[in-house]
């Protein structure tokens, strides 16, 4: 592998390949590895099985979940596993790993068309698409489209899509091998009306169908129940994960699908998946002043939705928000979640726009107090556990104050 | 004040609702409740009817098809354009403010008709206004500061009998250094999203159009975080 690669990627490739490959996890290398030689994430990706990853939520969880399911065929796998999910970071991956022959890749979801282009991907998992830090961001029907063309015109990759997500589904709508997967979706609200048509979506249960024209849920291949995976023979599986949420058992069966893509089981895939306890810090579980915190990253509203939902039952919760650039400098958002589930759990709220996120549990009559610190938080809740949700920035800064374990 | 609750119609949640609308049916309804005004809320999606006889109409932002889409279904269903005919609110943001004027921009800049409740004509610009807006609402009405969040690229051009809401002091609005309009008890706003949460008088002007009185006050503890919000907004930020 390593000859072959030394063979495709000669020359300034090859420099611009070893400096890529250097660095800690920093992008860095990418960087001035595309500066040297733009084509290099083609000769990089080049003899590799190559899946990509994308979606608004769970990239890098999914990312790590089947780069878990394929580490069971014991071969070398390449991957941006700290979610460094443009070019560069795609690059500084795969020059990292000259020998690995698969490659799992998480892909900002503006950024498909090309990637899949550049690196003639085997597979693409799609996850799902919601409204995602607008005031960066293009409209998500247009993303949409942008995917359905893109997928449209690469007939031999595999994809993988989530067929409970009308806009993904119309994403996927004219590729020519998809796998449908029933993996869920909690949020609606990006999707009550027909993409294709634009008429009002009827939603029965997880399916759903167009008044208007014929547009409606493809049939699946794979079904996430509650904590049941039901797999193609019709097995049923219990999805005993580590990690926490509906929203990760729907990543899990996603993975699966790839899984079975490269011929493992489910018997042999599950345990792997099922183990993985930790991701980019994500679900981490800290020890700091006698108090466990356990780390949650949501970073839109439908992310929101599925955070909240993981909480365990009545313990403290800080809830952490900035409008820092990769946060999206607008709050609005903060008006697309419901927090009523919050009601007579003690609340702490914290981060540069903590008056935002204040005003508006107000509105939703939860209780709660404003601290300047996660110490604060602790101290307050005096309680062997707290539960912490926040945005990229202020999760990122809260990771740093009480060490990175991960 | 009216003896029956304030009915507040929150119009096609499902095609207009980029980012965080609901805000400003919550907002309105906490406003009302902390006066002990009773309120009424109906989300009417885009296969229902809206009803004739709302107090305060909400229409929020959109992406360009669904605008569109919106227009047509509220021009077809007519229960809007009867309610503003006998002078009930309508608060318009983004998206629906342009689609309550004549005429606006559709996904290739083609103009598509829209509803005709207020006398004006929105297009395209050539670049999309993102970020903080900060605009002097006309003395007339009573209502401090705007402070809000903008994200679209419509320009918009108001007739001669429409006033425009507010003086752009930072940001883009109209495109003209005015933001917003009004005309009788419509009005339209670029500030995007729950943009009555940041303006409570805005809010209040609102609802005293429908109670047809002066509105008790607040309980100043129950006002106080929406202040520090305010001051933290208004008060110039580093980059």
């Amino acid at each position: 592998m390593r000859a072959r690669l030394a063979a495709t990627v000669g020359g300034v490739a090859g420099t611009a390949s070893r400096l890529a490959g250097r660095g800690d996890g920093s992008v860095i290398g990418g960087v001035i590895g595309l500066k040297l030689q733009p084509d290099l994430l083609s000769l990089l990706a080049t003899g590799r099985q190559v899946i990509l990853v994308t979606g608004t939520n769970g990239k890098t969880t999914t990312t790590r979940l089947i780069t878990a399911a394929l580490g069971t065929l014991g071969q070398q796998i390449a991957s941006n596993a700290f979610g460094a999910n443009m070019e560069a970071g795609m690059v500084s991956a795969l020059a990292k790993a000259p020998d690995a022959s698969i490659a799992v890749l998480e892909v900002d979801e503006k950024h498909i068309p090309a990637m899949l282009r550049k690196t003639s991907a085997r597979v693409v998992v799609l996850l799902n698409l919601s409204r995602d830090q607008m005031d960066r961001a293009a409209e998500i029907w247009l993303l949409a489209r942008r995917w359905r063309e893109a997928l449209a015109a690469v007939p031999d990759c595999r994809v993988i899509a989530n067929a409970d997500d009308p806009l993904v589904a119309w994403a996927a709508g004219e590729a020519r091998l998809v796998t449908w997967v029933a993996a869920g979706q909690r949020w609606h609200d990006d999707s009550w009306c027909c993409p294709s048509c634009g008429a009002h979506l009827r939603r029965e249960g997880d399916d759903w169908h167009c008044l208007e024209c014929s547009y409606r849920r493809p049939p699946v291949r794979w079904l996430l129940l509650d904590d049941q995976v039901l797999d193609p023979a019709g097995r049923s599986r219990t999805l005993d994960l580590v990690l926490p949420g509906r929203a990760n058992r729907s990543n899990a069966v996603m993975a699966l699908a790839v899984a079975e893509e490269f011929g493992i089981s489910v018997a042999q895939a599950l345990p792997a998946i099922a183990q993985v306890r930790s991701v980019a810090g994500r679900y981490t579980q800290v020890s700091r002043r006698g108090c466990e915190l356990r780390l949650l990253l949501a970073k839109n509203p439908a992310g929101w939705l599925e955070a909240l939902d993981v909480l365990a039952p009545g313990d403290p919760v800080l809830l952490a928000v900035n409008a820092q650039g990769p946060d999206g400098r607008d709050t609005s958002w903060l008006w697309d979640v419901d927090y009523r589930g919050l009601r007579g759990r003690p609340v702490f709220v914290t981060g540069e726009r903590r008056t935002d996120l204040a005003v508006r549990l107000e509105a939703d009559e939860v209780m709660f107090r404003i601290v300047g610190s996660v110490d604060e938080a602790i101290d307050l809740a005096s309680s062997p556990s707290l539960e912490v949700i926040a945005n990229y920035t202020a999760f990122q800064h809260i990771r740093a104050v009480v060490g990175r374990t991960v | 004040m009216s003896e029956s609750a304030i009915r507040i119609v929150w119009i096609y949640p499902d095609l207009l609702s980029t980012y965080g609308d609901r805000g400003n049916m919550l907002v309105l309804a906490r406003r009302a409740q902390l006066r002990g005004i009773a309120v009424q809320i109906a989300q009417v999606n885009s296969d229902q009817r809206v009803p004739a006889d709302g107090d305060i109409y909400l229409l929020g932002g959109g992406e360009d098809l669904p605008q569109i889409l919106a227009a047509r279904r509220l021009a077809a269903d007519g229960g809007l354009a009867g309610a503003a005919e006998r002078g009930a609110v309508v608060l318009a943001v983004c998206a629906g403010y342009q689609i309550v004027g004549t005429e606006f921009g559709g996904v290739d800049g083609e103009p598509v008709a829209g509803l005709g409740l207020i006398d004006i004509r929105s297009g395209r610009g050539d670049r999309r206004g993102v970020g903080e807006i900060l605009a002097d609402v006309d003395p007339a009405l009573g209502v401090e500061r705007l402070t809000g969040f903008e994200n679209h690229q419509g320009v918009t051009h108001r007739g001669a009998d429409v006033k425009p809401l507010a003086t752009v002091v930072s940001g883009v609005g109209n495109g003209d250094g005015t933001e917003g309009a009004y005309s009788g008890h419509i009005v339209g706003t670029y500030l995007h999203g729950p943009a009555l949460v940041r303006n409570p008088a805005l809010a209040d002007l609102l609802l005293g159009w429908v109670i047809g009185a002066p509105l008790p006050a607040i309980d100043s503890r129950q006002e106080r975080l929406v202040q520090d919000l305010r001051h933290e907004r208004l008060t110039p930020q580093p980059a």
